[in-house]
């Protein structure tokens, strides 16, 4: 019912996102071995930003400089003939070459998983990484494809007519994880 | 049916010219621009954007430089490309275009580039067939595709276009090329002027807002960039210059005369050069030649002006059927 109206109930406040990105950073580096070797890639927009504060969390854990990069996908997309075209690209910007280095894919909402097989595809133009994983600070069930994350911040339950929005700083001015009513056309 | 504004693009089904976009349409035609520029620098320079689309080049005109950059870029975005050039045989305008616009609809395609002698070709295509259809030059009229790139190369020299001068130099009078950039820099702001012998220079074009210079050493003071067009060597049989020599002579633009230009002026040519008679070999390889550059996004823009035209087609196929009734 389109009863709860102009809703938008926060699930996570800033606080809760910096410690669950925080903790997304420690499990990322108990798996690592060799930090030179680590690349952590954010998905555009959104993922980018939280791609760099885990960077930042790996940094002050004892890691040196983390390889940072973004990913736009809008042109590996499967619904081109669906939706049409984007006008706004953002770039794709790899620190370096990919092939033999462990990439860390990092998304703001896992859901259908079609953002992240588009952003294989991608990342598979660039090179042959030796590892890639995905960590993603919402996981909100409903996928399409056989995909599943490695690191998982929050799993969301979301009601029907309702989906997950995240605000970043650089894009939103804050951060933080709500539920809001699906516009009508998505 | 031309104001049919599919979703994502907002710039209908063709791309006949710039005279028929908004200075917003124009931008955003950059700003995809930019994105595909590093597509070209990949180590697999492909994206799968429009894998099974497929596109014709139809060139009724000889063409090295656009239909390659249309080639570069059709593959580029992973589309399936097929080349028909008519070069040598007579083609009337009217029936045999749109025979041969049949014929390939029949084939199942998605777009067309063309280039064409007659101005009004593209348009003529465009109101036809529900395919795509981008201008790769018709006649006289425009180019858009290169007055895009040359504006792309201008915004990534100036930073901003509102403003700038540019003035173009040469047979304003018979270009597409020319036509196309003073459609389309008076649309983002620019400030446009034109140099040439009186002959080639259209009679009321200064109701455009389009300033007209008869010396090139008072257009080359004035100017930020300038725009020096190819001299077609058949205007001379036509008598429109007394000779190649007189011209270069008088409206050359050469190292020595850009002595009084300011110090960040650049020289663009959209190509072919006749080196030594509208431009000399100093200017259009020193650092003022934005030459090669222009080259360059000249695939990045035609990536984008594909990759905008493609999406949203029922509607847009729905108005052209319309438009044919």
């Amino acid at each position: 019912m389109p009863g709860t109206t102009g809703g938008r109930d926060k699930v996570m406040d800033r606080e809760a996102v910096e410690e669950t990105l925080r903790e997304l950073a420690g499990l990322i580096a108990d798996r690592t071995d060799d930090p030179s070797d680590l690349m952590v890639v954010g998905i555009r927009r959104r993922g980018v930003e939280l791609a760099d504060r885990i960077a930042k969390h790996l940094e002050r854990a004892g890691f040196g400089p983390v390889a940072t990069g973004s990913l736009d996908i809008t042109l590996y997309r499967d619904d081109f003939e669906q939706v049409g075209p984007r006008p706004v690209i953002g770039p794709t910007e790899l620190p370096g070459e990919i092939t033999g280095r462990r990439v860390v894919l990092v998304d703001d909402v896992l859901f259908t998983g079609r953002t992240v097989r588009a952003a294989l595809d991608e990342l598979a133009d660039f090179g042959r990484p030796r590892r890639i994983e995905l960590c993603v600070l919402v996981d909100r069930g409903g996928r399409e494809l056989p995909i599943q994350p490695d690191y998982v911040g929050r799993r969301l339950e979301v009601p029907p007519g309702r989906q997950v929005a995240v605000s970043v700083p650089d894009l939103d001015g804050n951060l933080c994880v709500c539920l809001v009513d699906t516009p009508e056309a998505g | 049916m031309r104001d049919g504004t599919p979703p994502g693009a907002g710039l209908g089904k063709d791309l006949v010219g710039l005279e028929g976009l908004t200075g917003e349409q124009i931008r955003t035609i950059l700003d995809t621009a930019e994105p595909f520029k590093e597509i070209s620098e990949r180590r697999i320079k492909k994206v799968p954007v429009l894998r099974g689309k497929t596109i014709v080049n139809l060139f009724f005109e000889p063409s090295t430089r656009t239909r390659i950059s249309f080639e570069f870029a059709e593959k580029r975005l992973s589309a399936d490309t097929v080349n028909i050039s008519a070069t040598g045989s007579s083609v009337q305008k009217g029936e045999t275009l749109v025979d041969t616009a049949r014929t390939l609809e029949a084939m199942r395609i998605d777009m067309v580039v063309m280039r064409h002698g007659s101005s009004g070709a593209a348009r003529f295509l465009a109101d036809r067939i529900p395919s795509n259809v981008i201008n790769g030059g018709d006649g006289q009229h425009e180019h858009p595709t290169q007055a895009l790139l040359d504006l792309l190369t201008l915004r990534d020299r100036f930073g901003e276009l509102e403003g700038l001068k540019v003035c173009i130099v040469g047979d304003i009078l018979h270009s597409r090329v020319a036509r196309s950039n003073i459609w389309g820099l008076l649309k983002v702001g620019a400030e446009v002027a034109v140099c040439g012998p009186r002959t080639l220079i259209p009679l009321g074009i200064e109701e455009l807002g389009v300033s007209v210079f008869g010396r090139v050493e008072e257009a080359i003071e004035w100017s930020d960039a300038l725009y020096v067009l190819r001299l077609q060597l058949e205007r001379m049989k036509a008598g429109f210059i007394p000779s190649v020599r007189e011209y270069n002579r008088v409206f050359g633009v050469s190292a020595e005369r850009l002595e009084r230009a300011r110090e960040d002026l650049v020289v663009l040519h959209p190509g072919p050069m006749n080196r030594g008679v509208e431009i000399d070999s100093d200017v259009a390889d020193g650092p003022r030649s934005m030459i090669l550059p222009q080259v360059t996004n000249g695939v990045a823009v035609r990536m984008a002006v594909l990759y905008l035209l493609a999406g949203g087609k029922p509607e847009a196929a729905e108005a052209a059927k319309q438009g044919e009734a």
